[in-house]
């Protein structure tokens, strides 16, 4: 349906997002129905626990076959701002640490403090150190706010044992 | 007589302070921008967690209508709504702030709010009772059709395409498959990771989508966007023409809002954008609006405030919530081992009614805090962007690890901020998806529940005139927009 004309001019222009849309919604769907077709259970009347996930993958099925009838259709197709991808993947490495401090043990407030500091810089603060520096101030309050004022359990590292 | 045992249980001093700084933190929170009250509610769960329960649902309420109130502060003086519903608020609230008359918009919107949510308290007071009466008649069949109502009116207002709606409450009913079904034991969506056995809590989705999700979207376009915050000049009282003006409008938003917040239809911009355009035919200046007209900001902040009051109706009397908001609040509800529902006022009335009595007293002391300390809410919006939006995420994870410390966890809320992100970007809206986690496994139920009376007959939901009626409705709202989108373009062809 939708070509792109030999002389270069697109009337025809495929919407991408809705395209890629439409595809992860049909992967959902498949996996949906997979996930409920290898339960097993026994019978009963049309309860079945697979009954919604059928429905569900139901649903996304047809919402993926709507993204791809809209993707095709020439429509005004709002622009997309062009985002600063740099500064996205700069907060995707601050969450990222974040998830690493907490896995290999070093704890919350040095997994806030970097999140704090490469957020920050993410959206242009070069001062990094007084980021740091803040980042770390702020994580040992809300520490001792929490797990010692309201008894939360907050991920221990080796300073969190120290306070 | 039992809402005053309600206001004895609520009035302790050891109440009231917890209603105070849930009303602080409320307001702090919901000020900052692109912070909704949905989010405010789930950022500021896990502080009510090791109170008794009492004490949480008391400092619950402060903070919800905290939220709602620092909305309004961040649409008005900073010009960027950090929710639909504030949207109408910031078009005369920020002309006004602009001409320096910031003082009495911030104050005819917190009065205004207190005005109407009064009303509307008083309004869930009455109603409610008369709703459980109804309720506890309902069968699965007509929880399973009020149900699908909510999907199709929550998806459908919200976003500018009802394809997209959808779509978005689709991803929150399969994210509400995920987990260990309730009748039968069974695993669904798991992929073998135990972390998933237990589902997908609401409030990591809804601080993943609207806090990292929004984090995310500022920093991708942070450079094109810088709106300073209106300094105040001149007093912040609202002067006796400003009373005139003020007080027909707080009366009528909230006649607008509160049925409508009430009607399973999600959304709380509705009753605004009506609010607005009921002020502006009413307006006699006909110049006034447009340059700061008080009424703009009057109307539709009553209209917010009430409409946010009704969706607490469904929510306690049928545990159906109708916005993210209220579907945040129900997975509150269920902290605290609490289901809203026709049972809850049987079985806890009590409760019930020290939770509406603890909504008087969080609006009442709504008012007494935020009127004196605007200044302090003026300068928290002045807080660079780079450390705001640093904060925000170094509490919402630590919101999310206090609640269940999993590194699963974590990884699952980064996960959710990226398709809230990317929702974002290409135009999702993504309070769908929070309605879909809560109310998908509870449709879920209600359908087998139902299907189990009939022994299976799929037709027990038209056979019960109740039910067929409303999945009649359901159907209609569902086919509606693509039919006249279909109508409109056919129009456009013949032309």
């Amino acid at each position: 349906m939708a070509e792109v004309a030999p002389g270069g001019h697109q009337r025809w222009a495929l919407d991408r997002p809705k395209l890629v849309t439409g595809i992860i919604l049909l992967a959902f769907a498949a996996v949906t129905a997979y996930d409920a077709y290898s339960m097993s259970f026994r019978s009963a009347y049309g309860l079945n626990p697979n009954t919604a996930s059928y429905l569900v993958a139901g649903i996304l099925a047809i919402l993926g076959i709507g993204h791809f009838i809209s993707a095709a259709r020439p429509s005004e197709g709002a622009a997309v701002v062009e985002a600063d991808w740099k500064a996205v993947g700069m907060m995707g490495l601050a969450l990222a640490s974040l998830i690493a401090c907490v896995y290999f043990g070093a704890g919350f407030i040095a997994g806030s403090t970097l999140l704090f500091a490469f957020t920050a810089r993410a959206f242009g603060r070069k001062a990094f150190i007084v980021d740091v520096i803040i980042g770390f101030v702020i994580a040992v309050l809300i520490f001792l706010l929490f797990n010692k004022l309201l008894t939360l359990t907050l991920p221990m590292g080796p300073l969190e044992r120290l306070i | 007589m039992l809402l005053a045992g309600g206001f004895a249980q609520a009035l302790t001093p050891m109440n009231l302070l917890f209603a105070l700084i849930g009303v602080f933190l409320g307001t702090a929170v919901g000020i900052l921008p692109g912070i909704g009250p949905a989010l405010t509610v789930a950022l500021l769960l896990p502080v009510t967690f090791k109170l008794d329960p009492g004490g949480s649902l008391i400092m619950f309420a402060g903070i919800y209508y905290g939220g709602m109130y620092g909305g309004s502060t961040t649409a008005i003086l900073l010009n960027t709504p950090g929710e639909a519903a504030s949207v109408v608020t910031a078009l005369e609230g920020n002309k006004m702030a602009r001409q320096g008359r910031g003082g009495p918009a911030l104050a005819t919107a917190a009065i205004g709010s207190f005005v109407a949510g009064l009303v509307a308290t008083i309004g869930i007071a009455f109603l409610a009772p008369v709703i459980v009466k109804v309720a506890v008649k309902f069968g699965p069949w007509d929880y399973f059709a009020l149900m699908m109502i909510a999907f199709v009116t929550v998806s459908a207002t919200f976003g500018n395409s009802p394809l997209k709606g959808l779509t978005s409450l689709a991803l929150g009913l399969w994210l509400g498959l995920m987990g260990i079904d309730g009748l039968t034991g069974q695993a669904r969506l798991t992929f073998g990771v135990p972390e998933l056995l237990d589902g997908i809590e609401v409030t990591t989705l809804a601080v993943g989508l609207f806090a990292i999700g929004e984090a995310l979207m500022v920093v991708s376009m942070h450079k094109t966007n810088a709106e300073k915050p209106m300094a105040i000049k001149g007093s912040i009282w609202m002067s006796l023409e400003d009373w005139k003006r003020s007080w027909k409008p707080w009366l009528r938003g909230a006649a607008i809002g509160f049925p409508i917040g009430g009607l399973p239809a999600g959304g709380a911009e509705v009753p605004t954008f009506l609010s607005y355009n009921l002020e502006r035919k009413l307006c006699r200046d006909k110049n006034a609006f447009g340059n700061g007209a008080i009424e703009g900001v009057a109307g539709p902040e009553a209209a917010n405030n009430a409409s946010a009051a009704g969706t607490m109706v469904p929510l306690l009397t049928l545990g159906l919530p109708t916005s993210a908001t209220a579907a945040v609040m129900l997975a509150g509800f269920q902290q605290y081992n609490i289901q809203p529902g026709p049972l809850l006022f049987v079985q806890h009335a009590q409760l019930v009614w020290t939770l509406i009595a603890s909504l008087f007293i969080a609006n009442a002391m709504l008012l007494v805090l935020n009127l004196p300390m605007i200044g302090l809410w003026v300068r928290l919006l002045k807080i660079p962007t780079p450390w705001l939006y640093a904060g925000i995420l170094v509490f919402a994870a630590m919101g999310t690890i206090a609640a269940n410390p999993s590194v699963v966890e974590l990884i699952i809320l980064v996960l959710f901020g990226i398709a809230g992100f990317l929702m974002r970007r290409y135009d999702y809206p993504v309070a769908p998806a929070v309605v879909g986690l809560i109310l998908g496994p509870m449709a879920d139920l209600q359908l087998r529940r139902a299907l189990q009376i009939s022994l299976g007959d799929p037709m027990v939901f038209l056979n019960h005139w109740s039910s067929a009626t409303m999945l009649a409705i359901a159907f209609i709202a569902l086919v509606a927009p693509f039919v006249f989108k279909g109508l409109s373009r056919f129009q456009a062809e013949e032309d």
